[in-house]
């Protein structure tokens, strides 16, 4: 196995999906600048698409020094394999010493090929990124957030994917300046696998809400999410869940919170009728603000809670809604 | 084989999940406190390959790595339609992180003088990476598509499934061979009869040491050698310090405190 000892770069893939640049791309930005920074190396970031060059300067104006632009029709939809060719040689020309990768779909199918393919570590799902002597140590959650491991590499690139909400959001700076590298893209004609049809999902954006109001089993039918969706409306915000409603069918998977969900970091988050289970406090625990509604006052669920009510939410809600319309009205 | 498909479904024992207990002041797991079972994203990957086999004809091979007790893995794979099972077990293979691991069933799967599809599990309970899936296709240099949701058709040059891959829902073909992850979401698991789990006791496990594979592969890249990563502390997670305020008896002045508050966010309305 190579040790390769140089100092190199910090590298992150923005991903892109018909043409926008996801959340978590800048965020790995905001925090490979940190790294960046306190190793005295550049930021770069590699964007892969077709029509794509405007991402290119918001990832400068999020903090990249410089962005590696791949730019083809052949690359306008996800295909790992046209992608890691790509992303391959460059990592074997620039060999950065720590490449980022959100921990998406995208990024996971993509990320372990690269790594693969290097003969290097990678580190899943990481939740926080530090330095130590100037190697990188990648915190994850274990055993589905019931514990927190440090990982560190000792091949290069170090490579990890990194969950989505968990690192802050960069300021968009539009005087920042950088450079642009238009790279030659290696055109792959037949990679095995072909698209055969797209379709638009229609689901909701948890990770992105401002204000979630999330039912547990303290809900006695599906049909009581009415409730809390007259909640969420009132507070503009959308209904989350924990797991288990999620796997009787009462609600869609897109609106679980949770190690297996979404991680959510809205400014207020409501718990209502949920115990708070260390995998469905693992999505939640880094909300502004957090509200529980249950009934039980030994719930763990209030250990990380901002402001409780001991309560059965079948009589607290409905007051809370019927006092915030009360509020709207009276603005009006 | 003919024109039957040759299926590889790779398998993972893990502790139970549900039932583990975990020391959260030293953030240890006790692994003598849950009984092991086979990975359940693996159990959705084995029961895609053995409708595949109903459907159109084909032999299920489940391989897995880990200690000599996983033979009990297999075997229960068998009973659920697997036709046969290897076991590649061996001190020089332990300690794998996904790279060494992925290295190591790739070379298995090598040493198999022929396959069409690899079927994986989403990702695994206790390692939960989803990565050792297309690490294998990088190393056996096939086609993959991850987190697949439904199987719509399989022959022996393609097979046509549908992925959910951020926004959107793409349903692909994907060339032969080549290799799929499967979400929980692409079929129901069914349960062995009785039948079959006495016939699975009989059934013999081929087992595989690293010496085994030395024709296809570098020894020295198994287990902790050819792992680059490590795991250097594991704790309990965190808990923020919060408010803490709890407001209990009269729900009406409850509801009021709560208002306040939310008033307070400005996010109301
Ligand atoms: C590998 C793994 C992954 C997991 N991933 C997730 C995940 O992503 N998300 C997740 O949420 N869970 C997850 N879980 C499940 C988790 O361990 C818990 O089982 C789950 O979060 C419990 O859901 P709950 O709080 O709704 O139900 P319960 O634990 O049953 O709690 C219900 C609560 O409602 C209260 N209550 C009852 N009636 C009322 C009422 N009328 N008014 C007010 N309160 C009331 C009760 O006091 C109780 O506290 C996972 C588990 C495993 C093993
Ligand atoms: N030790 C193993 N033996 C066999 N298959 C494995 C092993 N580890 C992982 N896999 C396969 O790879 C998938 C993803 O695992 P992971 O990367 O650990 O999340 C699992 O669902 C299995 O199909």
């Amino acid at each position: 196995m190579r040790e390769m000892r140089e100092e190199g770069d910090v590298l992150v893939f923005a991903e892109q999906e018909d043409g926008e640049i996801h959340m978590v791309s800048y965020e790995l930005i905001g925090k490979g600048r940190e790294l960046a920074d306190r190793l005295g190396v550049q930021l770069s970031a590699v964007l892969l698409g077709c029509g794509i060059e405007d991402g290119a300067y918001e990832l400068i104006y999020r903090g990249a020094d410089s962005v590696y632009l791949y730019d083809h029709p052949s690359l306008r939809e996800f295909d790992v394999i046209r992608y890691s060719r790509n992303i391959l040689s460059l990592v074997r020309e620039t060999k950065p010493k720590i490449f980022l990768i959100g921990a998406t779909r995208i990024g996971r199918t993509l990320a372990p090929r690269i790594a693969a393919a290097l003969r290097t570590g990678l580190t899943a799902d990481c939740v926080d990124l530090d330095l130590d002597d100037g190697n990188l140590i990648q915190i994850r959650p274990a055993f589905s957030g019931n514990i927190m491991a440090q990982i560190r590499t000792r091949t290069r690139p170090q490579m990890a994917t990194v969950r989505y909400r968990v690192m802050r959001m960069p300021r968009r700076d539009t005087s920042r300046e950088g450079r642009i590298i238009r790279r030659q893209v290696e055109v792959i004609g037949e990679t095995g696998i072909e698209v055969l049809e797209k379709i638009r999902a229609d689901e909701v954006n948890l990770a992105d809400a401002e204000v979630i109001v999330s039912g547990g089993r303290g809900l006695r039918r599906p049909e009581d999410f009415k409730l809390l969706e007259e909640l969420a409306e009132v507070l503009g915000g959308v209904v989350g869940s924990s797991r288990p409603l999620v796997d009787d069918g009462w609600i869609s998977k897109d609106h679980q919170v949770g190690f297996s969900g979404n991680t959510v970091k809205p400014r207020v988050y409501i718990a209502c009728g949920i115990s708070g289970a260390p995998q469905h406090l693992f999505g939640m625990r880094d909300s502004d603000v957090i509200i529980a509604i249950n009934k039980d006052p030994s719930a763990p669920i209030f250990n990380v809670s901002d402001y409780g009510v001991v309560g059965d939410l079948y009589e607290v809600v409905p007051i809370l809604i019927r006092k915030l319309r009360e509020e709207l009205k009276g603005r009006e | 084989m003919g024109d039957q498909l040759g299926i590889i479904v790779l398998i993972k024992q893990v502790p139970d999940i549900e039932k583990v207990r975990f020391d959260f002041e030293t953030g240890r797991l006790d692994r003598s406190s849950a009984e092991a079972v086979i990975n359940p994203f693996d159990l959705n990957a084995l029961e895609a390959a053995v409708q595949i086999k109903e459907a159109v004809g084909a032999t299920v091979t489940a391989i897995s790595m880990g200690p000599k007790a996983a033979e009990s893995a297999l075997r229960d794979a068998i009973a659920r339609g697997a036709d046969r099972g290897i076991l590649l077990t061996d001190t020089r293979f332990a300690g794998a992180d996904t790279l060494a691991t992925s290295y190591a069933l790739s070379s298995a799967i090598r040493r198999l003088s022929s396959f069409d599809l690899v079927i994986c599990g989403e990702k695994t309970i206790d390692g939960d990476t989803a990565q050792v899936g297309p690490e294998v296709a990088e190393f056996l240099g096939i086609p993959h598509v991850a987190y697949v949701e439904e199987i719509l058709e399989a022959d022996k040059k393609r097979i046509i499934v549908k992925s959910r891959m951020g926004r959107n829902y793409y349903v692909l073909a994907l060339r032969l061979p080549g290799l799929i992850t499967v979400t929980k979401d692409v079929n129901a698991p069914r349960l062995p009869t009785l039948r079959d789990k006495i016939r699975s006791r009989r059934a013999e496990i081929t087992v595989w040491d690293a010496d085994s594979l030395s024709e296809v592969a570098d020894t020295r890249l198994f287990g902790v050698s050819g792992s680059p990563t490590t795991v250097a502390r594991v704790y309990a997670p965190h808990a923020e310090k919060r408010k803490g305020m709890i407001f209990r008896g009269n729900p009406e002045e409850a509801a009021e405190k709560i208002v306040g508050v939310l008033k307070d966010l400005r996010v109301v309305g």
